[in-house]
């Protein structure tokens, strides 16, 4: 009887003793509380594409693991289905959001609903003019102002300093800013001069079209200012066809992933290339939805940028893992 | 009826007018250019010109030859881009191109078969038919065979690239091809049987089939003939770039191929142009697109001026050829 209420008594101090322990080192189980049964909404602007599908990946392994649902619309490209998808979803009140929009304007009113409805909400990629909670994504203006430094220091003496430039979409803010980049660093370098700066509207044969023709005009083009690995696949493809590969130099940026990034890069396709790098960018992702849903503060009030760093990868700097490809994300990402 | 089946090439005197009247304004926008932008003239740059307007014009052929047997394929660059990307995704799983073309033919001729049987059997408006399939075969594309949207050749096959962005004789691959597929529909609708009897069939299925030709069958055909030629379109352009994206089945490629075969001539209706019509639609589009980027106008202007130039070439059209009775249908839905 005295030993089983020593025992007993030993039982309770070292279970008291346990817990104090780990109060004072980890969160522990608060942590996991705040966490797990949580519903997490995502709406890209389409899934399918190297961006969008990295970041679910590393989203989707912290989700497994902590135990919280990511519910996914894919409005496959279209601003009105991304509207709706964002309109039940905040009808569905669930405990966060991460949006990514296609034009800084269309969703501007959805964020402030879904701020106004109680929801944080997450921006990636993009963001609308009303600050959320969190905006993950790189700085336009500084990928434009490094691609053009790229240019700028591979177009110096003794080259015809005349660079293209292959634009995205005109209307897009992610597009308007690389350019504003691009524009500013040449006007502080009168040796280089833009010959050409047209849209290709992100996409590969345009962006084919567009240089077959500038480097007809000009066959002494030093260089071009690409805005999208993936559409400036094609831009290499005409650069490739006019029998210029390595006199032209090609500077672009992208997410990062292999196939589209690093395998140009080997080629020598691309001769600089700077990755937002989505493996890094879904870790941030993960950083944001844990922190907002540990949080006990109104949704908006506390708005934060997580931008993503720049990696510049060439071919003298390339190793093993400056690229990512889906199946390590889904393994390991996040 | 006999009369026009027999020399589809000219029948009725609006077609040719409105052909002509392209041609002209083509050319009138080629001397502009030439005179406004310097190097405009030179050999290659005129090449380069058809070159980067020969993927249009070559499902331009395919989509003609539907419209000239009243029909439309709306399916066209989604049956394209489906086939290739998924060729792509075998190849990239290691298939030998001797499993990953033969599929990708079977799948787009699967695709034109069920097209066909839609329109001749069940009897659907081929406008609605097609644009059903498009969206079916996209879904079905991406649910099954296509996982992502950008789908890149892989290294191993990179002579394939290489094939198209050679320039034999100085020619890029794309215009020969062009050229090739305007030639072969070209004499096909004039010399084969088979030609002829799309002509009539456009121009009255009724008459057509009281007469004896087969008409559901030859429907069939022609959808099977332009998901093909959608197929070779898609080829070329997946090599010239070294991948395909899916995401360009929700771009307006579709009616930018509509706009061609029309402003040519070829009238929705049915059985009237010819693949002359859509060889001039396309080379004003190419000259347009070409001297605008080499004028270095913005993305905003260049949809401007070519929406202006389309415009002024459809006025005169009507102009010189006012509707009445008989042209009435033309280029109406």
């Amino acid at each position: 009887m005295i030993l089983k209420t020593l025992l007993a008594g030993l039982g309770l101090a070292l279970t008291t003793g346990m817990a104090l322990a780990q109060d004072a080192d980890s969160p522990g189980p608060a942590y996991y509380a705040a966490l797990e049964g949580k519903t997490v909404g995502f709406v890209p602007i389409s899934m399918g594409f190297d961006l969008t599908q990295g970041w679910l990946a590393g989203m989707q392994r912290q989700a497994d693991e902590l135990g919280y649902e990511i519910i996914v619309r894919d409005p496959n490209w279209s601003v009105e289905s991304g509207i709706q998808a964002i309109q039940s979803l905040i009808e569905e009140q669930p405990d966060l959001l991460v949006i990514q929009n296609n034009d800084n304007r269309s969703y501007n009113r959805l964020v402030q609903q879904a701020l106004a409805a109680g929801i944080p909400t997450i921006q990636v990629q993009q963001r609308v003019a009303t600050p959320s909670d969190a905006y993950v994504g790189p700085d336009w203006y500084d990928i434009g102002r490094r691609t053009a430094g790229a240019l700028v220091s591979a177009c110096g003496e003794g080259t015809s300093g005349k660079i293209a430039v292959v634009e995205g979409a005109t209307a897009s803010p992610a597009s308007m800013l690389m350019l504003a980049g691009i524009n500013d660093l040449v006007a502080e370098n009168p040796g280089i001069t833009i010959v050409s700066s047209q849209a290709a509207d992100w996409d590969a044969s345009k962006a084919f079209a567009i240089t077959s023709t500038v480097l007809l005009q000009h066959p002494d083009l030093c260089g071009i200012a690409g805005f999208w690995d993936v559409a400036d696949t094609g831009t290499a493809g005409a650069i490739r066809e006019a029998g210029l590969e390595g006199k032209v130099v090609l500077a672009t940026s992208g997410g990062g992933n292999r196939e589209a990034g690093c395998d140009r890069v080997a080629s020598g396709e691309f001769s600089v290339y700077h990755s937002y790098n989505v493996a890094g960018q879904a870790r941030d992702l993960n950083a944001a939805i844990k922190m907002l849903l540990q949080a006990d503060i109104e949704a908006g009030s506390a708005p934060f940028a997580l931008i993503s760093p720049l990696l510049q990868i060439t071919q003298e700097n390339m190793t093993p893992s400056s690229c990512w490809t889906l199946d390590e994300l889904t393994q390991m990402g996040g | 009826m006999v009369k026009r089946s027999s020399r589809p090439m000219s029948a009725g005197p609006s077609r040719i007018a409105q052909e002509h009247i392209i041609l002209g304004i083509a050319a009138a926008v080629f001397v502009m250019f030439s005179v406004v932008v310097p190097d405009f003239l030179s050999g290659s740059n005129v090449i380069s010109m058809v070159q980067n307007v020969s993927v249009l014009g070559i499902l331009g052929i395919g989509m003609a030859i539907t419209i000239l047997g009243r029909g439309i394929d709306l399916s066209m660059v989604a049956s394209m881009s489906v086939a290739v990307a998924w060729m792509l995704v075998q190849l990239n799983a290691g298939a030998p191109l001797s499993q990953a073309l033969p599929l990708a033919i079977l799948f787009s001729v699967a695709v034109g078969v069920i097209n066909g049987i839609l329109v001749a059997y069940i009897e659907i408006p081929a406008i609605f038919a097609t644009l059903a399939m498009g969206v079916a075969v996209y879904g079905f594309g991406k649910y099954f065979l296509v996982d992502t949207d950008v789908n890149y050749l892989p290294e191993a096959w990179q002579w394939l690239a290489d094939i198209a962005t050679a320039r034999p004789l100085g020619i890029p691959v794309s215009v020969i091809a062009f050229a090739a597929c305007a030639l072969l529909a070209h004499l096909g609708l004039r010399y084969l049987r088979d030609g002829r009897f799309i002509y009539a069939m456009g121009d009255n299925p009724v008459a057509a089939r009281t007469t004896g030709v087969p008409v559901r069958v030859l429907i069939v055909l022609q959808y099977v003939v332009s998901a093909l030629i959608a197929l070779l379109a898609g080829l070329l352009m997946a090599m010239l770039v070294a991948s395909m994206n899916t995401r360009i089945v929700s771009s307006t490629l579709v009616y930018d191929v509509i706009l061609v075969v029309v402003l040519g001539g070829i009238s929705l209706s049915g059985g009237r142009g010819g693949i002359g019509s859509v060889v001039v639609g396309t080379l004003l589009i190419g000259i347009m697109l070409n001297g605008m980027t080499m004028l270095n106008l913005t993305y905003t202007a260049q949809n401007v001026i070519k929406a202006l130039i389309l415009l002024v070439a459809l006025i005169l059209d009507t102009l010189i050829n006012p509707r009445d009775e008989q042209t009435a249908q033309q280029g109406d839905i």
